[in-house]
């Protein structure tokens, strides 16, 4: 906490974050695999998220952190546009995937959803045996026959470091297991359609520090395959796994910076205030 | 003690005196604590000696009809001719009427009343909810002979219409308009059980790239499934318990035949028939009424635990 807490010695606190983020993008030769481009978001009258310019970088963890109700669950969640399941949700601005503009209408939402998983906040396995919660991808896809889908059964729950657990009890049903289980099911879930990018909600805020350590492990190791976007309360969290981080406050990105900077020399005066927990 | 607190405590309201008080206070709340329970007892035992009591009376008087017929004469007989000179009692016609007007019942209510559910369900506004639902619970509260009359006066001319053959009293039309009346308890039931599951579950299908009539079918309804299953296994013993509208528009013809065109009798018309006034007390055919109530009996019954077998079999816990 120490270092969290330490003064900040920056003087030009006054650069703006588009030149911020401009800065960062010269820097990493990272390719870019979400790039929000003015983004703007209203439930109904509430704005609530307000031009965010943010990119997110293939094959790193990106975590998002700010005070409840700040926007970045909803930000999340417009990356694979689970935000429209809310009546009344209006957007405009444009978010590329991959070169691609993903908020048109035209582009199936179905694909982007193939592409981009999601862990959400509870664990939320369908009550059906474990085999069929990591099946249940494939299946909607198209994949039958029964030889592959064992196969990706038993590689997506490795991949979510749970096989060993639960390999002689793969017919049992998911909700038998703990809540740190089945939270790498949900993960094993996602990861059964191979998708490039990893959404998580708040993915260990229902969990018990033991589970949540085996999760945060877990993303490290993911990391190597997968672009992680993590919502996260828990700033050491985000300290801990990630290589960027982007603070939100009423709907506005303040600061996004490489996770060390962000922690050890922010260049907003709200970040240090929020970091060092002196609100949210 | 309850005196010696009031005293102590008399200059200041006391908390604690006053729990005191009440615990020791008047012995009338803690009988009541002891008295509750039991009477609360004795009035669910009401339902329960009720059935007992029922199923007393059936039984006696099934067992003084099997001692005049025999009882595998009454469960193969195809023929039912009870105020004949030579009477003859097989139920089969019966069981027959009875199954096939549930059938085709089943077959009006069972779709239609899943479909509407998944439209409440899945599909519809709130809105739309909020004025669908009263009024599909509206059909539900038609008495049952308005139902008869409508399948007597309206249906089966309109089938005639369009198909001569069938005879003015038939099976089909009852089982349609039977079938019409049990969609809203299909219906409600289901749509119950498909809104409460959790959202979580259709957003983590929807987040793995499902279409939404793909977390329609294989993430809702395979969780509501004991639900599902409920509400048409009560669907089924209505319709076998149905009684106004077959007695209305299917005549009381006894024929042992599968041609739906035709006239037949349930069990529950049959009982209303011969209750009429046709059966003194004592005779054969009186006893014979006990004997089909207590088959029609047994026929909810056994619905009932193969329904709880069925549901407990494919009940998805989440």
């Amino acid at each position: 906490m120490a270092t969290l807490t330490k003064p900040k010695v920056t003087t030009n606190a006054q650069v703006t974050i588009t030149e911020t983020a401009a800065t960062i993008k010269a820097k990493s030769d990272k390719r870019i695999v979400f790039d929000s481009k003015d983004l703007n978001l209203w439930y109904g009258d509430t704005h609530a998220l307000k031009d965010i310019n943010l990119s997110i970088y293939e094959k790193e963890v990106t975590a998002i952190i700010g005070p409840s109700g700040c926007g970045k669950s909803t930000y999340l969640k417009t990356l694979n546009r689970m935000v429209e399941l809310v009546p009344g949700v209006k957007t405009t601005g444009e978010i590329m995937y991959n070169d691609k503009s993903i908020l048109d209408k035209s582009f199936k939402v179905e694909d982007l959803r193939t592409r981009v998983g999601m862990v959400f906040q509870k664990p939320n396995p369908f009550p059906k045996s474990i085999y069929e919660n990591i099946a249940y991808g494939p299946k909607i896809h198209g994949i039958r026959n029964k030889k592959i889908l064992d196969e990706i059964v038993e590689k997506s729950l490795r991949g979510a470091s749970i096989w060993d657990e639960v390999k002689d009890r793969l017919k049992e049903n998911a909700y038998g297991l703990s809540g740190g289980q089945q939270q790498r099911i949900c993960i094993a879930r996602c990861l059964a359609i191979e998708p490039d990018v990893i959404l998580m909600d708040e993915p260990t805020s229902a969990l018990d520090p033991k589970s949540t350590l085996r999760i945060e492990e877990l993303i490290q190791e993911l990391k190597k395959d997968y672009s992680i976007i993590i919502v996260t309360h828990n700033m050491q969290q985000a300290a801990r796994i990630s290589d960027r981080t982007a603070f939100f406050l009423n709907g506005e990105i303040i600061e996004f910076d490489k996770t060390d900077t962000i922690f050890t020399n922010p260049a907003d005066s709200r970040t240090e205030d929020y970091i060092s927990g002196r609100f949210g | 003690m309850a005196l010696n607190s009031k005293i102590d405590n008399h200059d200041k309201v006391s908390i604690k005196g006053m729990i005191t008080e009440k615990k020791n206070g008047p012995n009338i709340n803690r009988a009541m604590e002891k008295i509750m329970p039991v009477l609360l007892f004795l009035i669910a035992a009401v339902s329960i000696l009720t059935t007992i009591a029922i199923v007393y009376t059936l039984l006696t008087e099934t067992i003084e009809f099997f001692k005049r017929v025999p009882i595998l004469e009454f469960f193969t007989g195809t023929v039912l001719k009870p105020l004949s000179q030579n009477p003859e009692f097989g139920v089969l016609p019966l069981i027959n009427g009875t199954i096939i007007s549930s059938v085709i019942a089943m077959l009006v209510a069972g779709p239609i009343g899943i479909m509407t559910a998944i439209f409440l369900s899945e599909y519809a506004s709130d809105r739309v909810r909020r004025m669908l639902k009263p009024m599909l619970e509206l059909l539900a509260g038609i008495p049952t002979i308005v139902y008869g009359f409508f399948a007597f006066t309206f249906v089966t001319p309109l089938i005639r219409e369009f198909f001569p053959s069938v005879e003015a009293t038939n099976i089909l039309s009852p089982g349609l308009v039977m079938g019409v009346m049990i969609i809203p308890m299909i219906a409600s039931l289901s749509e119950d059980a498909m809104t409460s599951v959790p959202n979580a579950m259709r957003e983590g299908a929807l987040a793995l790239g499902a279409t939404k009539l793909e977390v329609t079918f294989r993430v809702v309804i395979p969780a509501a499934l004991s639900g599902i299953i409920a509400s048409f296994v009560l669907g089924i013993s209505r319709a076998i318990g149905e009684t106004m509208i077959v007695t209305i528009a299917s005549g009381s013809s006894k024929n042992f035949t599968f041609d739906i065109t035709q006239s037949m009798q349930t069990m529950t018309a049959y009982i209303v028939e011969v209750s009429g006034g046709e059966a003194p007390a004592g005779s054969t055919i009186y006893y014979s009424l006990y004997a089909v109530a207590m088959t029609l009996f047994v026929f909810t019954l056994i619905m009932n635990l193969f329904a709880r077998y069925v549901s407990r079999k494919f009940r998805e816990e989440y």
